[in-house]
């Protein structure tokens, strides 16, 4: 298993399938865990950091959470290879640019990714296609446990599982819905979710985690509390009040588009696609925008000749460490726009 | 090829809105778009949440030269890094993290969720452990091998127990 195959296919999370997929990408579930009898990362010396790699990696490998798993160590990754698992959120933006001791555990269907020596000793997450709670806590729960076996967790009665930064004691649970929200983008009404949020204490991200910008209408809605409240009370909380909430809020705006202005809407539908299928020149800011709206157009049911699937893909695949994965090549911002178009237009056999 | 509405580069993102029936042609480049609200800036990045949170607990009851007798981290140095140094510095500096948590947590200061099948009856020998590895450090710092191997096979005999 080589990270080049990855390029092949999207992950897992972008199968576009799965419950609510018209408007929920995504269900992810990370747990933070340290090991008992070991300071945390940033009072480790080199030596102790590298202890820690080897064994925490070598625990992680022989353990039967997944038939077959692979590390990569990213000392030792290209800067590309590090970009595409940032692409692929398999990895987090800080753990792709550090430069200490490192690395992350990845199942060959890349539902299961555990990365050694981000913040914490280990954040394993789990990641599954469209609103898929239950089993995504599941396990990450019978991961954990796997792992608990052999390895002791820092752990204390009164705050629970310790961690580096004390935002994240207790669970050390985070869950992290990604959601399409281009109705509620274009018609202003995000805003109001952006209130809500903070009135809930949720938090809310682009599509590649802390600090970015939400292209192309995606957003990550995640917990900030984690303490104070059981696993399952996170989760139901999740499932049975806050994602139904903004997934309805979404739907409802759509249905207003439709019923209001179907022609600006079938407008910006039609032109997204067929700037998809007919340029030349194309930046990955301006794909993400035109294929959210493509997206959109097929759930809608007005775009009828495009494939969800296909157009999942091409988020992914545009990216720009994807494309010169899969193209072999190293290109610059202009020829990776000339590149990027020509693929767009192969996949969607445009003009 | 047009121009980009704000700088005047070559802009490759073109929008038609319809505002009150009145046709908008917006012609960007890839940058202004971006600041146009074609993209949107994310709610404030962790990192802030995480700073501010310290910086209004600045003044808490810990002084800020409390040191944990484990790993010797200061109380001040976790409030300029923000990460703690060792699971021990949870009581070393509790009196200071109490009222910290209770804000980042809605409240909460005590863990009702799952628990490891050892829980947590070690701590003096996670503790020992943590000692050991901080002088492990320093015998290797320097240079005192003989030393460091000792320290390290009483860690070993520590983790078997």
């Amino acid at each position: 298993m080589k990270l080049a195959d990855l390029t092949r296919r999207a992950g897992e999370w972008l199968r576009g399938a799965g419950p609510m997929h018209d408007v929920v990408i995504s269900s992810r579930i990370r747990l933070a865990r340290n090991l008992a009898g070991m300071p945390f990362l940033s009072r480790c010396g080199e030596s102790q950091q590298r202890e820690l790699e080897q064994r925490l990696r070598d625990q992680i490998l022989a353990s039967n959470i997944a038939p077959v798993l692979f590390y990569v160590p990213m000392e030792k990754a290209s800067p590309l290879d590090r970009e595409l698992l940032v692409e692929r959120h398999l990895v987090s933006r800080q753990h792709a640019d550090a430069s200490h001791p490192r690395g992350v555990v990845i199942s060959e269907d890349e539902t299961i990714a555990i990365m050694v020596n981000e913040e914490d000793h280990l954040r394993m997450q789990v990641l599954r296609s469209g609103l898929q709670l239950e089993d995504t806590v599941e396990e990450i729960n019978r991961i954990d446990d796997t792992l608990e076996q052999q390895l002791d967790f820092a752990f204390h009665r009164r705050y629970g599982y310790l961690t580096a930064c004390p935002t994240n004691v207790g669970t050390g649970l985070r869950v992290s819905v990604m959601l399409h929200l281009p109705a509620l983008k274009m018609t202003g009404e995000i805003e109001k979710l952006f209130r809500a949020v903070r009135d809930m204490r949720l938090m809310i991200r682009g599509l590649y985690g802390e600090g970015t910008d939400a292209h192309g209408d995606f957003f990550q809605i995640s917990n900030q509390t984690t303490l104070g409240k059981s696993e399952h009370e996170i989760i139901h909380e999740f499932r049975e009040q806050i994602i139904p909430r903004f997934l309805d809020f979404e739907r409802r705006a759509r249905e207003a588009l439709v019923r209001n202005h179907a022609n600006a809407l079938d407008d910006k539908i039609y032109r997204a696609s067929a700037v998809l299928h007919a340029a030349r020149l194309i930046g990955s800011e301006e794909t993400m925008y035109l294929l959210s709206l493509v997206r959109l157009g097929i759930h809608l049911g007005r775009l009828k000749d495009m494939d969800v699937k296909t157009v999942n893909e091409l988020f992914l695949l545009t990216q720009p460490s994807h494309l010169q994965k899969i193209l072999n090549a190293e290109l610059d911002g202009d020829a990776r726009a000339q590149a990027r178009a020509s693929f767009i237009r192969g996949r969607l056999g445009g003009r | 090829m047009k121009k980009c509405d704000k700088c005047g580069k070559p802009a490759t993102v073109h929008v038609t809105e319809v505002v009150g029936g009145e046709k908008l042609e917006k012609h960007l480049c890839e940058d202004c778009a971006a600041n146009e609200g074609v993209t949107m800036k994310a709610e404030i990045p962790i990192s802030q949440l995480l700073e501010d949170f310290i910086l209004q607990n600045s003044s808490g009851p810990e002084p800020a030269e409390a040191a944990c007798d484990v790993c010797g981290m200061t109380f001040r140095e976790f409030r300029k890094q923000g990460q703690l140094g060792c699971p021990n510095d949870y009581e070393a500096f509790e009196k200071a993290l109490v009222p910290m948590l209770r804000r980042a947590h809605e409240g909460a200061t005590e863990h009702v969720g799952k628990v490891p099948l050892h829980a947590g009856q070690e701590t003096k020998k996670h503790n020992a452990i943590l000692r050991l590895r901080a002088e492990l450090k320093a015998a290797i710092a320097d240079e005192q091998y003989e030393r460091a191997a000792a320290i390290r096979d009483q860690i070993k005999e520590y983790e078997g127990l």
